[in-house]
């Protein structure tokens, strides 16, 4: 699999208090662990099964994730801004990889 | 014969049918699922248009006598033959042609010409697919016909069928408004399309919708169009028709092509629609349906009809209407000159393909009805034949005009019959497991007791197997004897048929085009001559 | 020559029973409630590998009216588990959507548990077609 790659899409400003909309994307097959192979055999589970977005340093919105979330998996959630800072998300993969990825807010 | 044809057209005139005392301030002129006819065509309406659940027997349910009896619709007379399929062939032979968009400019012009600019021209989809000339023109005889009819607006269906790059370019070059609010990108999760439009009519602020057929990634080729995702969004319908308030509207016009019983059951959910024009489902309904306070106005489909629907908006409301379903009769209407010409410029290139005759036939050939059709008895043979299949499946289409009995049977005729993007005829092996699943899966998508779990089409046609049906039951449950005709013997679950078929949404679908399998089967069958189709059971 | 959608290769699937079970152990034994919940999913599947879902809770998101967490459940699947979205008042709003799997037509359903320990409940039958044959 190649590696996964993440898209962010926010506002770059708000006004201060505003709720905002997030939205996220990664590339992922997403493996289920349901599948068999041409030869009959399972192929194993391999799943993002953690995702979380903070900003500046206090927990947003998380979200643990089973098999049954689609490949690519998408997120679309909202954040109440008070201040300019930097979001940050991050995707956990079963076999311990991590992706990340940041983004700004100008707050006014 | 010609007598009773010239004595028959003597009853009716031009102003018999257009004359209208005009009402209010704001008239829609609404035309919807024209597929492609630009030249006047037969069409039989359907005999059988079951509803199940809470619109059993409700309009557009009803048909034949019942229709007439509902209506007040004298027996043999013009607005019978236009709205039911009784004596259908004897009257198409009085009555003669129906639709023609230079017979439809011609009502529009008229309307124009006395309403000025309190007309709206809104069109509800399936305009673009359906006919030899818009497949091959991918589409542009028809956009460039109605964008010399102006509309204001219009939605769409079988429009995607033309692949998303096709779509967006005509799109936008398109000189009016294509409206969709129920279509998204299905990668970012929004709105993909304009979801309305303001006017200002006759002084009211006019809001018009766009609602595309919500299953059309569904029951046709998602792969297509694969960044479009669709559906009902009813949540959406009202944040928009609140939206629309917000902004000012006065007048509130779903122009949709859900098809008509979803309409029905979204008018009773969704608050603040004054009116909605229907489509998808191909219903022609005299009279307005209401539900609440929306008026459901249903236009019937091939350009047959032409509704006129004069408001009166007073104070941000809807205080009264005037209504009517203008039958679009040939050969009593005076054509608009100048869309004749363009018609005949648009036709030109083609015009000798278009009148090769295939065959002849002696049986009337329609489509339309919720079980089968002769035109599809028609594919099927030919699909069991030169595919050489025990079993023939052939989509429940609404569309496809009709052929008189004595008639011969051109390109023209076959290609309005079946004229797509994917017309590949494959061949393959099926349980009798897998052929049970496909008739309950599209039972249900046409019996589903909730309206919103409905696809709007008919049920699919076989040839080679008979089955009965008992629509009042669920999925699983409808579909029982099937049997396997050449032999009599019971479909078995467990073992495999080969079957044809047609129109699979799946990408890379091997075969000949449909038209070509039905045009060798003539070649080596030129006289067609139909039973009438027993094989399906209708049980309650 | 119809689609097939959903996961493919299928072991035994979920039922009714599991998804309430779950439901049950999330609600501390509680019935949840309906009403401020609400779960938005199409009536048919476009493709059962990729259907989308959103969940809103009516809430203000500060003091004490806060959605802590929403659970969402399939009652079809080879397991009834799809995800839990956790907020916090930072997310200002209780709103979230994602894209999950439909093996066949199923209840989709969504709990959320309140700050205050209260329970909410929204489900909606997703129908998954094999497609094709309309009109
Ligand atoms: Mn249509
Ligand atoms: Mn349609």
């Amino acid at each position: 699999m190649a590696t996964p790659k993440p898209r962010v899409k926010l506002p770059k400003s708000a006004s201060a208090g505003e709720v905002i909309t997030i939205k996220t994307l990664i590339s992922h097959t997403m493996e289920s662990g349901q599948r068999k192979d041409s030869e009959g055999k399972v192929i194993p589970r391999q799943i993002i099964n953690k995702f979380s977005c903070e900003f500046n340093g206090a927990t947003v919105f998380s979200c643990d994730i089973e098999p049954a979330i689609s490949a690519n998996p998408y997120f679309e959630f909202s954040a109440r801004v008070k201040e300019s800072g930097t979001f940050k998300f991050t995707w956990v993969d079963d076999d311990g990889s991590v992706y990340e990825d940041e983004q700004t807010i100008e707050v006014k | 014969g010609q007598w009773s044809r010239a004595a028959a057209q003597q009853k009716l005139s031009e102003n018999d049918l257009l004359d209208f005392d005009a009402f209010g301030n704001v008239t829609l002129v609404h035309v919807t699922d024209i597929h492609a006819q630009l030249m006047p065509v037969f069409f039989r309406e359907p005999s059988v248009n079951l509803g199940v659940g809470a619109v059993a027997g409700l309009p557009p349910h009803v048909t034949g006598a019942d229709f007439l009896k509902l209506y007040g619709i004298e027996p043999h007379s013009p607005h019978a033959y236009a709205l039911t399929s009784e004596d259908f062939a004897a009257l198409a032979r009085s009555y003669g042609k129906m639709g023609g968009l230079d017979r439809i400019a011609a009502i529009v012009k008229r309307i124009r010409a006395e309403r000025g600019e309190n007309t709206l021209l809104l069109d509800g989809g399936d305009t673009w697919q359906g006919s030899y000339t818009s497949l091959k023109t991918n589409g542009q005889d028809m956009v460039t016909a109605m964008n010399a009819l102006e509309p204001d607006a219009m939605t769409g269906h079988w429009e995607f069928t033309y692949g998303a790059d096709r779509v967006s370019e005509i799109i936008d070059e398109l000189p009016f408004a294509f409206l969709g609010g129920n279509i998204y990108d299905a990668e970012w999760n929004e709105p993909a399309f304009e979801a309305y439009k303001m006017f200002e009519r006759g002084g009211v602020k006019v809001a018009v919708l766009g609602q595309a057929f919500p299953y059309t990634p569904i029951a046709n080729p998602r792969w297509m169009f694969p960044n479009w995702s669709f559906g009902i969004r009813e949540e959406d319908v009202a944040a928009n028709v609140a939206a629309a308030r917000e902004e000012g509207a006065e007048l509130v016009v779903l122009l949709s092509h859900n098809g008509f019983d979803v309409d029905r059951a979204l008018a009773a959910r969704v608050e603040g629609i004054d009116v909605i024009l229907t489509g998808h489902t191909h219903d022609a309904l005299p009279e307005p349906v209401l539900v609440g306070k929306t008026l459901l106005i249903a236009s019937g489909s091939h350009g047959k009809f032409v509704t006129r629907l004069d408001l009166d908006v007073q104070g941000g409301a809807l205080k009264g209407f005037r209504h009517r379903l203008i039958p679009v009769f040939s050969d009593v209407i005076a054509p608009d000159a100048d869309m004749t010409a363009l018609i005949e410029e648009l036709r030109a290139p083609y015009a000798d393909e278009l009148k090769r005759e295939l065959g002849r036939t002696d049986s009337l050939l329609y489509r339309r009805g919720n079980f089968n059709g002769t035109f599809d008895d028609l594919i099927c043979q030919a699909l069991l034949d030169v595919r050489e299949a025990d079993i023939a499946l052939s989509p429940g289409f609404r569309w496809g005009t009709s052929v008189l009995p004595g008639q011969a049977i051109t390109v023209e005729d076959l290609h309005n019959a079946c004229a797509m993007t994917y017309p590949a005829a494959y061949r393959s092996t099926m349980s009798g497991e897998t052929i049970k699943t496909i008739l309950e899966d599209v039972a249900d998508n046409l019996f589903n007791e909730d309206p919103y779990y409905q696809q709007g089409g008919d049920m699919v046609r076989v040839g080679g197997m008979g089955y009965a049906i008992d629509p009042g039951q669920t999925i699983g449950n409808r579909i029982s004897g099937m049997t396997l005709l050449k032999t009599g013997e019971a479909i078995e679950a467990s073992r495999d048929y080969t079957v044809a078929g047609w129109a699979s949404v799946n990408e890379a679908t091997e075969g000949p085009p449909i038209w070509d399998v039905v045009e060798e089967y003539l070649d080596r069958n030129p006289l067609v001559q139909l039973e009438e189709n027993r094989s399906v059971k209708v049980a309650g | 020559a119809f689609a097939a959608t959903g996961f493919s290769a299928l072991p035994a699937l979920a039922s009714a029973e599991d998804a309430d079970k779950r439901i049950a152990d999330f609600a501390g034994g509680k019935t949840p409630e309906t009403g401020k919940l609400t779960l938005t999913a199409p009536e048919i599947a476009e493709n059962g590998n990729t259907v989308p879902i959103s969940v809103t809770v009516d809430s203000a998101m500060e003091g004490d009216d806060v959605v802590e967490e929403v659970m969402i459940l399939a009652d079809g699947n080879p397991n009834p588990d799809v995800a839990t979205f956790h907020f916090s008042e930072a997310s200002g709003a209780a709103a979230a959507t994602t894209r999950m799997r439909l093996a066949k037509t199923q209840n989709v359903i969504a709990v959320a548990r309140m700050k205050d320990g209260t329970t909410y409940v929204d489900k909606k039958e997703v129908k998954v077609t094999i497609g094709g044959c309309g009109g």
